[in-house]
């Protein structure tokens, strides 16, 4: 009876969100914790990141702004993560897609915005590719770890672009280790009155394309499949290796071109440390997101959000916006025990759940409480 | 040792009941029986890697109860697995120290435990080098060790579970002399086979045990080879149904001269079959001995080096590749559903295009057709019976039988000339595997030639036309269904 | 004059070494246990906070060494906990770890120390000269007229080789770290090990955070580890998960650090002096490829096999 699978259904649904919200909660209330030990009212301080992330228009456009880096960076790691590889560089990418934005819209001839800013998102595009390609590369042709080799080639990136704007790259005549300021033709436009570029809108449209890709396509589907069982998309003749180095090029150039568009929308020139480790919170990002790209929207807004929170609550406590970072790590080991540990009591608590309403009326069958049978 | 009543149960399926044997000090003792009749179940009791359900285990003239190999170990009962329980990166002498104490202190003494291994190995005649690292020596060598680790341990009583289905000829010889050794000194060994020749050489005691239950036991001397491969297998097989004559029929699968090497060991020495219109073929023979690797040779997923010419449908296929096999009309059925079948967080429905979702029928311009993709698992759910709350369910959530017609289905979906069906009923219930029967046989009457490998004898006599034997990488032993003796097969998977 | 900054060099390279040293033993602790932790970045911060902290309180430099290894022994059971008991993925909690150690270092050491030039001072850990050795030439002023943790650093390689290849526990450890289910057959406690190398790799982190703020700096500045501890693991996968090649590794990477900070005019640009260890390890993995001496079970959880059939 259809019904009663509904039944089932809702209340599985309904157990995941409870934990989910209840996985929130206690992250913010861990975070408060270490607001009221380090001396700063905690529900002042919420309040004060609430106003800052939501309070006003001005506020939710710098949300957006804050919120776009993270997603860009959230979707590279999903992305590789669905195919069952762990790309920690996406802030090496980050860096090297901006560097590589950058010397496009500094180094070519003037032209026009139509013809400039699109070959120069790519070429942070294709930065970003060459930077996850290395590790893919090394990963199958070689067997090497991708988990550490990203991270090694994070620490690579962050030197090769301090020397760039320390050295080659640096203004002219100026004593800051940063490069020119872009031409026009390279720049995100902004909404109009505010901070908001357009590099958000992007980052939205990347995300759906990424679902496009992951959910609906032939690629996205042997990628999944890599993702779940290797062995098995190999006997099944996916060309598992061939994606493998794919995926993690593709990955590399979400972040890539994430970092160009910072530089493109926000920064305007390329700096020595413009981030601030976005390519870690994008992991925070995807783990929250569930590894889906419309959940990377969502919780890309949130920790956007508690960002820009963040800087409105520094301006007026004086606590650090490292804070933000604390809830992120607390949120990440919440959600993970949520989906590793806590499995066997949600599985209790949906059988319960079930009896009970299946007392009350008598027709949710046992079949549909989805019972392994071993 | 003696065991009286033992059950153990799993589920609702009883894998030992009632056994009662004895097994006396000193002598070397055969457990025989097909896969599945019990035999591993009996010895992780004796070993304590399990607990038994009823009766009891008496050692030594006092029952015992082994809550965890460690403590059947302090016992003096010490197994040695079929896949050895050895650590590669390490040296021989720190595998056997591994876990125990030696002497007072904290320290490992390495030179003591050199000193101790090599007084052990020469009085049984191992020879093995403490100071060499695991991941050096052979297979044979590797046993060694684990030998020397059970009686490092003080072991009395030595469970050997199918010690010399890794080896080469010279090696078991090797192992026999050791074994006699071990039995000179009053140490008692459980021998655990199939191979019947090796239990008539080395053997003082037999027992037999057949789906459970203690069929057989007696003193080597009282019976014979023919006599036990009767008792092991122990049923009359129904006569095979009436089939069509399979003359003139068109090749589809010829297979000549097929080698393989993986790790340094030969698993198919100079193969050659082939495979007409219209007929199953029955691969016959005890696990490991190169069933598997035919399969992964001829889909080309084999890890070692493959020599030697496969032809499908006569066209010669230089370089097997799983994709290329599809595409020339050859289904698989792997042996490992998890492992290598399935997809087992996806749903069903995207289980059953992995192998055709670049199609027209399930695909446009790259785009996944989501309708088409549940019409086609609405379709198999109703066609092959699966049992599922929802075709939008993971397949993870499926039962083991339910699953395997996901496979099914999905190979039979695209039409095979050829299927190639490894152990297709393992694990599934008696109605399921009458199913999945079936939908084989009526396979072959649409003209779809089968490989079917199986090393339960009775399905391979239900379902095949004709039957080969495979041992140690060969096909030993070939006949006509309407011909086939089960003796004479037993005989031959046997080795003799 | 020569000689002279050859020998203030050397000394900088083994001073710069000690944290990454220390790191890299508390690294490899854990990854002979099968425990890949990237984490350590995290750690080592908040070990210089705890440091800094407790030498404050205390009053004492050691009270902070000590603070900090308590500290991060708790650390470092939690990080215990979640990877080895609820069994999740270790470079997400690395990962997690990483972010911690850098948010709460920050929020505490503004609230707890203040910032800039009002910032807490401690004592550093003294320097000692040993008589005699410091008066051989090149060598002595070099090695032998540093501080205590440098010595003890010294001394913990030895120590750590000792109990990991001479002792039986260390010899569990490591066939931990190869083959749990082999391990677990023969009696020995699997989550017990990884336990202890988890504690044991979170205190060494706390002594290695300690090194960098109480023995180099004498404060706690904000992300002041910088990276040294994805360095200390480079060094441990450089040196091939030994004790002795994780030091080695450790001085050749300081040895980089101090000759960026020293000779920030010589020739090639600083910045490629601080890439130095990390493309070394880089092409160090590829160049193991086939023949890798990375203990076999590292990264993967274990969950024992009376849990299995629970």
């Amino acid at each position: 009876m259809p019904g009663n699978k509904l039944a089932a259904r809702a209340v599985t649904v309904s157990i995941e969100t409870l934990f989910y919200l209840i996985a929130i909660a206690v992250s913010l209330l861990a975070g408060a914790l270490v607001m009221a030990a380090a001396g700063v009212s905690p529900w002042e301080a919420y309040q004060l990141i609430w106003k800052g992330a939501a309070g006003s228009s001005g506020a939710l456009k710098e949300t957006l702004v804050k919120a776009t880096p993270l997603l860009f960076a959230g979707l590279s790691y999903t992305f590789a993560y669905r195919c069952g590889l762990f790309n920690i560089g996406a802030e090496g990418q980050i860096y090297i897609g901006a560097l590589m934005g950058t010397m496009s819209a500094l180094l070519l001839p003037s032209m026009p915005i139509y013809i400039h800013l699109p070959l120069a998102l790519f070429c942070g595009l294709l930065g970003g590719a060459l930077w996850g390609g290395i590790a893919g590369a090394l990963k199958v042709g070689r067997g090497a770890s991708e988990i550490i080799n990203t991270i090694m080639l994070n620490y690579v990136a962050i030197f090769l672009i301090s020397y760039m704007v320390t050295g080659p790259m640096k203004e002219a005549g100026g004593s800051l280790p940063q490069s020119a300021s872009l031409p026009d033709s390279a720049v995100l436009p902004q909404l109009l009155g505010s901070r908001l570029h357009y590099g958000f809108f992007l980052a939205i449209l990347t995300a759906i394309i990424i679902y496009w890709v992951l959910e609906r396509t032939t690629w996205g589907y042997q990628i999944r499949s890599a993702g779940y069982n290797k062995r098995a998309a190999e006997v099944m003749g996916m060309p598992v290796k061939r994606n493998m180095l794919l995926v993690m090029m593709v990955s590399g150039s979400l972040a890539g071109l994430g970092g160009y568009v910072e530089i493109a929308g926000v920064q305007h020139r390329l700096m020595q440390n413009f981030s601030p480790g976005f390519g870690y919170d994008g992991i925070a990002v995807a783990l929250l997101g569930n590894t889906h790209p419309i959940g990377n929207v969502l919780s890309a807004l949130l920790f956007g959000g508690m960002r820009s929170g963040a800087n409105a609550m520094q301006r007026v406590t004086g606590a650090s916006t490292s804070l933000v970072y604390v809830i992120q790590a607390i949120m990440i080991i919440v959600m993970v025990c949520n989906r590793y540990w806590l499995g066997g009591t949600k599985k209790r608590l949906r059988e319960w759940l079930i009896r009970k309403l299946d007392k009350t009326t008598g027709t949710i069958e046992a079949g549909a409480a989805g019972s392994l049978e071993i | 040792m003696e065991t009286r009543n033992l059950v153990k149960r799993f589920g609702s399926f009883v894998a030992n009941d009632r056994l009662n044997l004895q097994i006396g000090k000193g002598e070397i003792h055969a457990i025989l029986g097909e896969n599945g009749a019990g035999k591993s179940t009996l010895m992780n009791m004796l070993s304590g890697l399990l607990t038994p359900d009823e009766g009891e285990i008496i050692y030594k003239g006092r029952p015992v109860r082994f809550g965890s190999p460690r403590e059947a170990m302090e016992s003096g009962i010490g197994m040695v697995h079929q896949h050895f329980m050895l650590i590669p990166a390490l040296t021989v002498a720190e595998n056997v120290i591994l876990g125990m104490k030696q002497g007072s202190g904290p320290w490992y003494r390495h030179t003591k435990a050199c000193e101790d291994i090599k007084r052990i190995s020469h009085s049984f005649g191992l020879d093995v080098d403490p100071e060499k690292r695991v991941s050096e020596l052979s297979v044979g060598q590797q046993q060694r060790v684990e030998i020397v680790k059970t009686l490092y341990r003080g072991a009395e009583f030595i469970i050997m579970d199918e010690p010399t289905a890794v080896l080469t000829p010279p090696e078991v010889e090797d192992l026999f002399r050791v074994l006699r050794s071990l039995k000179a000194q009053g140490k008692t060994i459980v021998f655990i086979s199939h191979k019947l020749k090796e239990v008539e050489a080395i053997c003082d005691r037999v027992t037999v045990l057949r789906a459970g239950q203690l069929a057989a036991s007696s003193a080597m001397t009282d019976s014979n080879a023919a006599e036990l491969a009767r008792v092991m297998v122990g049923r009359d097989i129904a006569p095979p149904a009436a089939r069509p004559p399979l003359e003139g029929r068109a090749e589809l699968l010829s297979v000549s001269g097929l080698s393989c090497r993986l790790s340094g060991v030969q698993v198919l020495q100079d193969l050659s079959l082939d495979l007409r219109e219209g007929e199953i073929l029955g691969i016959a023979g005890v696990d490991g001995n190169g069933q598997r690797e035919l399969c992964e040779a001829l889909m080309g997923l084999s890890a070692g080096q493959v020599s030697g010419s496969i032809r499908v449908r006569g066209e010669p296929v230089a370089k097997p590749h799983p994709r290329a096999m599809t595409e020339a009309g050859v289904g698989y059925i792997p042996e490992d559903r998890h492992r290598e079948g399935l997809m087992l967080p996806m749903s069903i429905g995207e289980n059953l295009i992995a192998k055709e979702y670049r199609k027209p029928t399930f695909s446009r311009w790259f785009t996944l057709s989501r309708k088409r993709i549940r019409q086609a698992a609405k379709a198999a759910v109703e066609d092959y019976r699966i049992k599922t709350p929802s075709i939008d369910h993971a397949v993870s959530k499926l039962s083991g039988g339910n699953q395997q017609k996901v496979i099914l289905a999905r190979e039979l979906m695209l039409r095979p000339k050829v299927l190639l069906a490894m152990q297709p009923t393992r694990g599934m219930d008696v109605g399921a595997a009458d199913d999945v029967h079936q939908r084989l046989l009526a396979e072959r009457k649409d003209g779809c030639g089968i490989l079917l490998v199986s090393t339960e004898l009775e399905e391979v006599f239900a379902l095949a036309d004709r039957i080969a034997v495979m041992y140690k990488g060969r096909i030993v032993h070939t006949v006509d269904r309407a011909e086939a003796d089960m003796e004479l097969i037993g005989l031959r998977m046997a080795g003799l | 004059m020569e000689a002279e900054m050859w020998v203030s060099y050397a000394a900088a390279a083994i001073r710069l070494s000690v944290p990454l040293m220390i790191a890299g033993l508390a690294i490899l602790f854990m990854s002979r246990s099968g425990i890949l932790n990237i984490g350590m970045e995290g750690m080592m911060l908040i070990g210089s906070l705890s440091g800094v902290l407790g030498a404050y309180y205390t009053g004492n430099v050691w009270g902070g060494v000590l603070t900090a290894m308590a500290v991060c022994g708790v650390v470092g059971l939690m990080f215990g906990f979640l990877v080895i008991t609820t069994g999740a993925d270790q470079v997400i909690i690395g990962t997690a770890m990483n972010l911690l150690g850098l948010g709460l270092t920050t929020v505490f050491g503004r609230s707890l120390l203040g910032m800039g030039t009002e910032a807490v001072q401690v004592d550093s850990i003294p320097v000692i000269r040993i008589p005699l050795l410091a008066d051989i030439p090149w060598i002595g002023p070099a090695l032998f007229e540093q501080n205590t943790l440098t010595y003890m650093a010294l001394l913990l390689v030895p120590a750590v080789s000792l109990l990991l290849y001479r002792t039986q526990w260390g010899l569990q450890v490591r066939a931990v770290g190869e083959n749990p289910l082999a391990t677990d057959t023969l009696g020995v406690k699997v989550h017990r090990i990884r336990y202890m190398c988890c504690i044991i790799g979170g205190m060494l982190a706390g002594v290695a955070g300690s090194a960098l703020s109480l023995g180099i700096l004498n404060q706690f500045t904000e992300n002041m580890v910088a990276g040294r501890g994805f360095i200390a693991l480079s060094a441990v996968i450089f040196g091939r998960w030994t004790p002795t090649g994780t030091m080695m590794a450790s001085l050749l990477f300081g040895g980089a650090d101090a000759l960026q900070l020293r000779f920030q005019n010589i020739a090639i640009p600083y910045q490629f002096m601080l890439m130095f260890p990390y493309v070394l390890t880089m092409a160090a993995l590829a160049w193991f490829s086939g023949k890798a001496k990375q203990p076999a079970a590292t990264g993967l959880s274990y969950k024992s096999a009376a849990d299995r059939h629970a």
